[in-house]
């Protein structure tokens, strides 16, 4: 017999008579559907070391940007809106590798909560995997009517969609592993702007 | 571990003890982080149903797991992915040296897998010529001192800043001395980045694996599981086959209370969710049992198997908090550890139960509410029926049973214990009384209570 099969009979005849999955109605309805979610998801967002900007339009993320990056630097863009940058449409060929220089990454997020201050991406918004995490910074942009107030009503609107990878990002790549210090900028991003949008 | 292995846990927390003003910063650190949990736990006023819940959705798990792993097979198949079963370490080991033989590849990058530590992969696959990374940063610190990990989320909270300064200067180059957290992470960044960039193969764990759509969740605060799986030919992901959950929006119970208990962070930087292989890589999936099936039949202990490892019971833990996460010389620490490890050998784990007070700061905070100090309490009655407690324990437990027996001895026994303690106190507070070792010796009183009794009488005549 293979190891499956062994496996699974073993499991089969070691386990218990069936539970019930709980009903999750209770849980729901005491949690928290609360208004103010810009304010939350900044307070809970900065709290986690993103910076994060209500702006008026695009052209204010675009006066963010140039001040905060020096012309000449590489950046990737997946927000069509911004477009004075590399489309990621149009390097999505190249190998993820050849990405690690990349200093600046912005991608849109239809998903963001406010709870934790998470920002859901998938595949189709990131194109290359990668690129979020091998980027020297990121920035998202949301619109405000796209968060909610917690994971609960997040994967409610997740649903059963189909996707090859996603990703909740809920600020930059840290540590705190030695000393328990804080240290922003382990691996991935040094810093995580969000944008949101009216 | 070679020379810890003879030693068990008092043993070993008497040797992490040497150094007390150490014993003291360990202690302070994980209460912090435990007094971070609370307060982020007392934030949510649905806390303790949404630990109900979560512990609800395990217990239909467990009753469903065979059908469950099914289920997520056929699932992950569907996405892509091919799945393998390992019925125990070294058909584990096995399988994964198989993948990266077939494929010539002796140098791989990993992110934090405690199961991988239990089935001590790095050294089967170093013994066989496969170079092998740890790239989350309490992990890879460990890895350079040639120590494991001391506690499943925070692998080198035992070490302080001036060592891993002088760890990385010695094997990364950092500058002689440096110690600042900074300054060592970013030398840790560029060193790991090159790592992540030149492997083709890439291992993880999983914390989540949902049957109902095939796909498997990782967090991480560094980014290193993903910076590893995404750049990587090959995706390694190894499950214990407990990390089930039937369901997608179960997910938004399990990520809502993991790193609140864990760190009182309200979700990990990253939660990533793989489906799907990426265009021309491979995903692998390894499903383990390794004596999760036979703990699944153990009708006291099956609740252990709900462990979503988020480290709670180790951060509150008394006994944890003073000895050490390597005194309890198994790859998980801390209570949960211990009411894991006898389950796979009871006779090397037998200390492990008596490493607690009983005092059930472990079962409060757990967000799965595993009953872990009644299963402690369970363990050494199974152990001493076993007959593997240490002999010196065996021999007083026996002699006290016999004394315990004869109304006579007993007496007699209590007034030369009174005596001794009155006039010889120094006979029984010393170094040679093991008794003594963990506890104050009480002050004895003047008479017992049949002596007081008897009097009592004798005057109302």
């Amino acid at each position: 017999m293979s190891s499956r099969n062994k496996i699974l009979a073993a499991v089969k005849a070691n386990q218990f008579s069936y539970a019930e999955l709980p009903d999750l109605k209770m849980l729901n309805t005491l949690t928290d559907t609360g208004d103010n979610l810009v304010e939350r998801y900044t307070a809970v967002g900065t709290a986690g070391g993103s910076f994060v900007y209500e702006v008026a339009d695009y052209d204010a993320i675009k006066a963010i940007l140039q001040k905060e990056f020096k012309p000449g630097v590489k950046i990737i863009s997946g927000v069509p809106e911004l477009d004075e940058y590399t489309n990621v449409e149009d390097v999505k060929h190249e190998l993820s590798h050849s990405f690690a220089d990349v200093e600046l990454c912005i991608l849109p997020s239809n998903l963001g909560v406010a709870e934790n201050g998470a920002l859901w991406l998938t595949e189709q918004q990131m194109t290359v995997r990668v690129l979020p995490f091998i980027a020297q910074h990121l920035a998202i942009v949301i619109n405000k009517d796209n968060l909610v107030p917690t994971m609960v009503q997040a994967y409610q609107t997740i649903g059963d969609a189909k996707y090859g990878y996603g990703a909740f990002i809920s600020g930059p790549s840290k540590t705190a592993d030695i000393e328990q210090s804080l240290v922003i900028g382990a691996h991935g991003p040094r810093s995580l702007s969000v944008f949101i949008l009216p | 571990m070679s020379s810890t292995a003879t030693k068990d846990h008092a043993e070993l927390a008497a040797i992490f003890n040497r150094d007390e003003p150490r014993v003291d910063w360990h202690d302070e650190t994980l209460w912090w982080v435990r007094a971070k949990r609370d307060i982020a736990a007392q934030k949510l006023p649905e806390w303790e149903l949404l630990r109900e819940t979560a512990s609800q959705i395990k217990n239909n798990v467990l009753s469903n797991l065979s059908s469950y792993l099914e289920q997520f097979e056929a699932n992950a198949i569907k996405n892509g992915a091919i799945v393998h079963w390992a019925a125990n370490a070294e058909e584990h080991n096995q399988i994964i040296h198989k993948l990266l033989s077939e494929r010539g590849i002796n140098r791989m990058v990993k992110s934090k897998s405690m199961l991988t530590e239990e089935c001590h992969l790095n050294e089967f696959l170093a013994q066989r010529g496969v170079d092998v990374i740890d790239s989350d940063l309490g992990e890879r610190i460990v890895q350079l001192a040639g120590e494991p990990p001391s506690h499943i989320v925070l692998p080198c909270i035992h070490k302080k800043k001036e060592e891993i300064g002088d760890i990385f200067h010695e094997h990364l180059g950092s500058a002689k001395g440096e110690s600042d957290p900074k300054i060592l992470t970013e030398t840790a960044r560029q060193h790991l980045r090159e790592v992540f960039l030149t492997r083709r193969a890439a291992l993880t764990g999983v914390n989540f694996a949902i049957a109902e759509t095939g796909e498997f969740v990782i967090c991480t605060n560094e980014g290193n599981a993903d910076m590893g799986a995404h750049l990587a030919e090959i995706h390694i992901a190894s499950m214990g086959m407990e990390k089930i959950i039937p369901e997608r929006k179960h997910l938004g119970v399990f990520l809502r209370l993991l790193t609140r208990s864990a760190t009182g962070q309200p979700i990990t930087t990253y939660s990533s969710h793989f489906a799907k292989p990426q265009d021309g890589k491979e995903v692998h999936i390894v499903i383990v049992d390794n004596g999760r099936s036979i703990q699944l039949g153990r009708e006291d202990f099956r609740n252990s198997l709900k462990c979503i490892r988020c480290g709670a019971c180790m951060n509150t833990c008394p006994v944890y908090r003073k000895s050490g996460g390597h005194s309890y010389h198994t790859a998980v620490a801390g209570p949960i550890g211990s009411i894991l490890a006898p389950n796979l050998d009871m006779k090397k784990y037998a200390d492990l139960p008596f490493a607690s007070t009983l005092c059930g700061s472990c079962s409060n905070v757990c967000p799965v509410k595993i009953d872990i100090h009644d299963q402690l309490y369970k363990w050494r009655q199974v152990i001493v029926q076993a007959g593997y407690t240490p002999t010196a324990k065996t021999i007083a437990m026996k002699g006290m049973a016999f004394t315990l027996a004869s109304p006579a001895l007993y007496r007699a026994a209590g007034k030369m214990g009174r005596l001794t303690f009155k006039y010889a106190p120094f006979a029984v507070n010393n170094g040679a009384n093991p008794w003594y070792k963990h506890r104050e010796m009480p002050k004895a009183p003047e008479q017992s209570f049949g002596e007081w009794y008897a009097k009592r009488k004798e005057q109302k005549k």
